[in-house]
């Protein structure tokens, strides 16, 4: 708040301390003193368009709405005396003459700010007797199910779009009696943060359309957890109904997701019941599955890790590691590994350059808190889709680009964002070295620094321009500046260089250095141990092992996926398969199940997704945030760290005998003191030049926004949203004019040894000489490498 | 213009208009532009004799750069926008109370009758549409009607007729 300084007012007798900027509700909501209201919100603009929060001033000639009445000294407020419960109960009943009153049929029903406030505040009786108004509804998608008719004309989906989402998709056309809210065009609401909609909306107009008419609200019990599908963490509330997964919506946390919620995150449940979850262990008997007990499958589990470390050695065994697998689960999967000598253990499977890997943080962080990055003043993103990738991280930058923050990126493609970009740098993936080492240059020598031997080389190389100037200048200016390195520059094939780059300029600009990585639980499998070159906490391993990329190089004799289809997940999909194929055993431990993994698997172990175990996401900023399972475990599917302790206990594992998860929670929190003081620098990687235009077309991938993960990847509405149909390919007009292409021709593009049929786009937003795809696709689950060479063919 | 756009608007948004919005656009800041949505909108529906089409709406979003769904809550707001085609002559009968007083609905039973549509359908050689419009602020001349741009006060069907035989 700009004031600091406070008075007195009075609300219905009683004397309350009061702000110079605030309204009247906000005294009262803090207070707990309750005005009905439908169009107030207080994280959206003041409209006052409901009036059903009037209330009575003292010296004023008429009810005036508590929402948009400034505070003043002395003033007193009556808000449920004669005259005010009057113009409130008026005002109901205007509210309620073109409302349907079809509350038996209607979702919001139970939970309707409509129904409650007609209750507490209206009449029992209309004295309108007329026709009333219909609307026919419009079609927003498959997420957000209309019902126009009930809508009371608060705009605040309207000034959710246009405020929050950044999206102005909804707005009120026509006129007086003839007002529709609608998008006036038949389209699907487009904004990743749609489903907030539902939220806001004080009656039943806007509802969830995959939960709808399958629950009444006072059928369903809620449970506190975590969102399992960025590395923000967004607080939630599951519903849950007769023991499923009904529905999903935010939990408050200012400090995170504040009230919103990404739709990837509401959303996604609908994954978790797929026909792909696997029911029972089974175990390859002979080519045959045959189902199992646990006890056996686990024992054959045991056996071929044992036999393969007894025979081939501690080395030819891998462990692969979702990253959005639990703390609980990582911990126990290290201390398995660990246990039987296996330093083969790694989450970084979208990643391919490993070289600096002794350089980076113990644990992967934003920087600065979540909610600081409001008001930082200066951010350079480097490759980040942030709006798709991160939304609730998208829309406190887009916060702080509304205070005034230049916003800027560097990205292998230019990314739609709902907030003004200040500059964009665009570059293939040598380009996107080029640039920052010319913004590292520029604020080296606004510093009048020598630029550091090692780095010498490509700073020479890289003369800054203008914009990098621009740039630099304006992370130096920057009381609270941030450079992030998002999940597709950590996916660039030379990550390593980026990020020495990233870390130079972020120390010479005096800004911080941020990541936001893959994943739910990346910080998480970090302090977990889940790395080759580190156990536990950053403790460095005498014997380094191999990474995921050595890991799915060449065959080793067996492999522990944990919760992973590495067709989708992984760097190179086409040479995963391979690797896994060849390979003597692979143990899946998994919720669900394909024909691809039981083509290579030899055990299947069910685990249960997030919903369905306890357990604990270490976001972004280093909190970590447990979780109770909402549900019980699907059919014989048990919660991940109850498996892994019975297999702890097989192995012979000493101290495995925890009772819970908050015990392997403790047990690890114990070990995780101070992760954030870092470790002393070593000897960085030599940076070569990047003076050569790369020969051939390039591959670009972007994770598709709903191809992220196993379960998003099962959501049945969210892949009928337009932007995860939209799996075609995009070149710029360049290579589309040498090619001879137009938009939405077929082509063939060819990588590794597949060969696939794909749409394109023309979009000079895409580099010279590259091809962005959409990753964890069907689709380009055949393909190769997630950044490389590439070739294009007409059809 | 993007390549795309230009494909898009390419051939509303011609040279001349662009011109004349331009010059309402001069009237106000640069950055709130967007305040000449309505003559712009206004210049749209006359170069494309008389009406919107919803192209044209998203041409006007694109040129001011604003969302599409404000251009068209302002479209859909003043009455003066049309988002059906109209005839060469659009007869707007004021229906508000002087002129209802003073026997408007009459001029609008005449002319329906007279012209064999309805209000807002056009007549076959489209050259007439009617349409009920709420106050022309020509009270003192009421009954009162605008054709095309020009107001006509003190009607009976008799005048009327005689109006609409020298528009023929």
């Amino acid at each position: 708040m700009s004031d600091n300084s406070t008075f007195e007012i009075e609300i219905n007798g009683v004397t309350l301390e009061a702000h110079p900027d605030e309204m009247v509700i906000q005294v009262a909501d803090r207070n707990g003193i309750n005005i009905p209201r439908f169009c107030y919100h207080e994280k959206l603009s003041i409209a006052a368009n409901c009036r059903m929060c009037l209330v009575e001033v003292e010296k004023a000639p008429k009810p005036l709405p508590a929402c948009a009445t400034p505070v003043m000294e002395g003033m007193k407020v009556y808000t449920d005396s004669p005259l005010a419960r009057g113009a409130q109960k008026g005002t109901m009943e205007f509210l309620l003459i073109n409302h349907p009153l079809d509350c038996p049929i209607c979702d919001q029903g139970g939970e309707c700010e409509l129904q409650d406030v007609a209750m507490g505040y209206g009449g029992d009786v209309s004295s309108y007797t007329e026709g009333k108004r219909v609307v026919m509804d419009k079609n927003l998608g498959p997420l957000i199910a209309t019902e126009m008719t009930r809508c009371i004309h608060c705009t605040r989906c309207v000034r959710f779009g246009q405020e929050i989402a950044g999206l102005r998709e909804m707005g009120a056309v026509g006129r007086g009696e003839h007002t529709l809210i609608g998008t006036y065009i038949e389209q699907a609401i487009s904004s990743e943060m749609s489903g907030n909609i539902i939220d806001v909306c004080p009656v039943g107009a806007l509802t969830a359309k995959p939960s709808r008419y399958s629950a009444r609200a006072w059928e369903l019990n809620q449970s506190n957890s975590v969102a399992a599908h960025d590395c923000v963490g967004s607080n939630i509330n599951i519903h849950t109904f007769r023991d499923q997964v009904n529905r999903v919506v935010p939990l408050d946390n200012e400090h995170i997701n504040e009230c919103w919620l990404s739709d990837r995150d509401r959303f996604s449940y609908e994954g978790l019941m797929h026909q792909d979850r696997l029911g029972e262990p089974a175990v390859l008997d002979h080519g045959e599955w045959t189902r199992q007990d646990w006890q056996i499958a686990l024992a054959r589990t045991a056996e071929i890790l044992q036999t393969a470390v007894a025979e081939h050695g501690e080395d030819q065994v891998g462990i692969l590691v979702s990253p959005n697998a639990t703390l609980e689960e990582m911990y126990l999967l290290f201390r398995i590994a660990d246990h039987l000598g296996i330093s083969n253990i790694d989450h970084r499977l979208r990643q391919t350059d490993f070289s600096d890997q002794d350089n980076a943080p113990v644990s992967p962080s934003l920087g600065v808190a979540i909610a600081e990055l409001d008001e930082q003043n200066a951010v350079l993103m480097i490759g980040s889709n942030i709006c798709k990738e991160q939304p609730i991280i998208a829309h406190r930058l887009r916060k702080a680009s509304l205070n005034g923050a230049s916003i800027m990126s560097l990205n292998m493609r230019d990314y739609d964002t709902h907030f003004e970009q200040d500059e964009k740098l665009l570059g293939c993936p040598s380009g996107v070295i080029n640039h920052l080492a010319a913004v590292t240059r520029a604020v080296l020598e606004l510093n009048n620094q020598q630029a550091p031997s090692d780095l010498s080389d490509i700073l020479a190389h890289n003369e800054p321009g203008d914009e990098h100037k621009r740039i630099a200048t304006k992370l130096m200016d920057a009381e609270q500046g941030s450079v992030i390195l998002g999940v597709q520059a950590i996916s660039h094939p030379h990550y390593s260089v980026l990020e020495v780059l990233a870390t130079q300029l972020a120390e010479t600009a005096g800004v911080t250095l941020g990541y936001l990585t893959d994943g739910a639980n990346t910080a998480g499998a970090c302090q977990a141990g889940i790395l080759p070159h580190r156990k536990t906490a950053g403790e460095d391993r005498a014997d380094p092992g191999m990474d995921a990329g050595q890991m799915l190089s060449g065959t080793l004799k067996a492999y522990v996926l944990f919760n992973l289809e590495p067709e989708y997940d992984c760097w190179n999909a086409e040479q995963t398969i391979k690797v896994l194929t060849a390979a003597e055993h692979v143990v899946c431990l998994t919720p669900y199940v394909t024909d691809t993994m039981r083509g290579y698997a030899d055990v299947l172990l069910p685990v249960t997704p997030y919903t369905e175990t306890s357990g604990t996401f270490v976001n972004i900023e280093g909190n970590w945030q447990s979780f109770q399972g909402a549900v019980s475990a699907h059919a014989e599917s048990r919660p991940g760290w109850k498996v892994l302790r019975v297999l702890g206990n097989l192995l012979d594992l000493s101290a495995c005998d925890y009772m819970s998860s908050e015990q392997v929670r403790e047990e690890l929190a114990s070990h995780v003191i101070d992760v954030a003081a870092g470790k002393p620098p070593v000897d960085r990687v030599p940076v070569k030049l990047f003076d050569q235009p790369d020969a051939g077309l390039q591959r670009l991938t972007g994770i598709s926004i709903y191809g992220v993960d196993n379960i998003t990847r099962r959501a049945d509405s969210l892949q009928k949203t337009p932007v995860a149909q939209d799996q075609m390919i995009r070149i710029n007009s360049k290579l589309a004019g040498k090619m001879q292409l137009r938009d939405m021709d077929r082509v063939f593009v060819k990588q590794a040894n597949n060969r696939i049929r794909m749409e394109l786009v023309i979009d000079d937003g895409v580099p010279d000489q590259c091809v962005w795809i959409p990753g964890g696709t069907e689709h380009t689950a055949q393909l190769g490498d997630l950044f490389g060479d590439i070739e294009l063919e007409a059809d | 213009m993007s390549s795309e756009q230009q494909k898009r608007f390419g051939n509303v948004l011609t040279a001349p208009v662009c011109a004349e919005i331009d010059k309402w656009v001069a009237n106000y800041p640069p950055e709130q532009k967007q305040s000449a949505v309505m003559s712009a909108l206004r210049i749209m529906q006359e170069e494309n004799g008389g009406w919107l089409t919803n192209e044209l709406m998203d041409a006007v979003a694109y040129y001011l750069d604003m969302p599409r769904i404000a251009v068209y809550e302002v479209a859909t707001f003043y009455s003066m926008y049309e988002h059906q085609p109209v005839g060469q002559n659009k007869i707007c009968i004021c229906n508000s109370i002087s002129c209802m007083l003073n026997g408007s609905g009459k001029l609008l039973d005449y002319l329906q009758e007279n012209l064999g549509v309805s209000l807002g359908e056009v007549t076959k050689d489209g050259k007439f549409s009617i349409k009920e419009v709420e106050c022309l602020g020509a009270c003192v001349g009421a009954p009162a009607a605008m054709i095309g741009k020009q107001y006509y006060e003190h009607l009976t069907p008799e005048i009327l007729d005689k109006i609409l035989q020298d528009l023929d």
